[in-house]
């Protein structure tokens, strides 16, 4: 039963990892075909020469960037209120926007933008999509923070106290300290599902801010393209390299 | 932190009970129209159909996930093990559905390989109907069935599988009459993880389903976009998250964490 078990596992994390591996392994395929021909950049070359593609990844990491250093801030603030003063309400609209379905978050979104256009004269585009992904992003924060927070002792911050600091000094020089490696891997991980997501930024996007994954839906929705299996590959590297950073932060 | 969680959806809420502009957005009256909209056969077929898409992809995902679980509860190396699982969940969810395409269509890997080995003539159709879908929410959402199935199989006290032993029994009614029953709070947190994120699935039955498999997912995104009918839109989105709320709720009652 236990060989079993081993070799049922190896076929459930081939089913997991092969379709990524072998698609990294073709994006260095000198053919168009999927026919294997030899190994070439010239996929990876094409990529990082068309305009349009380097505009949107900029574009995503500009989106990305400053919605996890807005989403964190929020976040990490959102975890501390919850944990001084447990609010129901809060803490059930955090879970509620975890379980919630993206393309109701999007559309939801959309409709909160169109309505606040009528005050305010703005338009969707980088700005939205920011505002955006903050909204989204900002409960996996406060969820990963939480989770540091219950293992805080409150007699550290009381003790600070205690020594004449004030309410906020005892914050900014005892609990954000302890704190940190939390709110360093909570951002990681807003950074990388804000610089994923597609199905909320194609909702609230305007023509300015094309982003990656939205070029890439509609390079797939065209078909298979050897091209987006370089683009895939440089993406799924860089975004894992990320993760394993964010581990290692947890951990230590 | 309210004002951007709970004002889009309230916003929503009341969208679903306006009536359609002529170049979309809403206009007045009030009206439950859009309602009465969701009982059209056509409608209510596709909310069927996703309601049992992502009913089968959860028990997919919970029968497949329960057998890796007791390995890695079982493995030496369980940080590992179970970080294996997690690791593609954190590449970007569009290329992982891509990289299906890739495999699965006309001239894709599959095929391309079968019929080279001359077994088959034809490329098989393997993309774009439910099976693909159904393949695609089975590997985009494993890890969302094995991380609460983990918690609570790791938690499990050996002994007790020893005291069965002793008692009797065999392995395979150990399994069946101790672990799972004791797991049930896991399964039923594994499967409310699972069903409420594909339920609402847009990209992978777009993507893999094409034109043929259209869930709800689908119907609200083209009601907001191309259809530019966003009170009955809305009112969708409205059946979807009052879903997610009730299953949520539930699966609080029984005091489980979620996350």
């Amino acid at each position: 039963m236990k060989r079993g078990l081993a070799l049922y596992a190896i076929a459930v994390y081939a089913f997991l990892h092969l379709p990524l591996l072998i698609l990294a392994l073709f994006s260095f395929n000198a053919s168009k075909f999927t026919l294997w021909e030899g190994f070439s950049l010239r996929w990876y070359r094409a990529a990082l020469a068309d305009a349009d593609l380097v505009q949107s990844a900029i574009n995503s990491l500009i989106i990305a960037i400053s919605a996890t250093a807005l989403a964190t801030t929020i976040g990490t603030l959102a975890a501390y209120a919850l944990w001084k003063r447990s609010s129901t309400w809060l803490a059930g609209s955090l879970y509620l926007s975890l379980v919630t379905p993206e393309i109701v978050t999007g559309v939801s979104l959309l409709a909160f933008f169109q309505w606040a256009f009528r005050f305010l004269h703005w338009k969707l585009g980088m700005h939205t999509v920011i505002l955006a992904h903050v909204a989204f992003s900002v409960a996996y924060v406060a969820v990963v923070v939480m989770a540091r927070l219950r293992t805080f002792d409150p007699a550290l911050e009381e003790a600070a106290l205690d020594l004449g600091a004030d309410e906020f000094g005892a914050f900014r020089r005892v609990t954000l300290p302890y704190l940190w490696p939390a709110i360093a891997a909570a951002a990681m991980l807003a950074f990388t599902v804000s610089i994923d997501d597609y199905v909320i930024t194609s909702l609230v996007a305007g023509i300015d801010s094309q982003t990656l994954p939205m070029t890439i839906y509609a390079m797939a929705r065209r078909g298979v393209n050897p091209m987006l299996n370089a683009i895939s590959t440089m993406v799924v590297i860089v975004l894992g390299a990320m993760v394993l950073m964010a581990e290692r932060l947890r951990s230590s | 932190m309210l004002v951007t969680l709970a004002i889009p959806s309230t916003i929503v809420c009341l969208y679903s009970l306006l009536t359609r502009g002529a170049y979309g957005g809403v206009e007045r009256p009030w009206t439950l129209e859009n309602f009465k909209l969701l009982g059209d056969p056509l409608y209510l077929m596709i909310f069927f159909r996703s309601l049992w898409i992502a009913a089968a992809a959860t028990a997919l995902c919970i029968g497949l996930a329960f057998p890796l679980v007791l390995f890695i509860a079982r493995s030496r190396r369980k940080n590992l093990c179970l970080s294996l699982v997690i690791l593609p969940f954190w590449t970007s969810f569009l290329i992982r559905i891509y990289a299906w395409m890739f495999l699965l269509r006309d001239t894709g890997l599959i095929n391309t390989v079968l019929r080279g080995a001359g077994l088959i003539h034809d490329p098989l159709p393997l993309l774009y109907n439910d099976g693909a879908v159904l393949l695609g929410l089975v590997y985009g959402f494993l890890p969302f069935a094995v991380l609460p199935l983990y918690a609570t199989v790791e938690r499990l006290d050996p002994a007790l599988l020893e005291a069965a032993a002793d008692l009797g029994a065999k392995p395979l009614d150990a399994l069946f009459r101790v672990t799972i029953p004791l797991c049930a709070p896991g399964i039923r947190a594994a499967a409310i993880l699972t069903f409420v994120p594909c339920l609402g699935t847009y990209l992978t039955s777009d993507l893999l389903g094409g034109s043929k498999t259209i869930l709800i997912g689908n119907v609200i995104q083209n009601q907001f976009t191309a259809a530019r009918d966003w009170p009955f839109g809305a009112a969708l989105s409205v059946v979807l998250m009052m879903l997610a709320l009730v299953l949520m709720f539930a699966a609080r009652r029984h005091g489980e964490e979620l996350v």
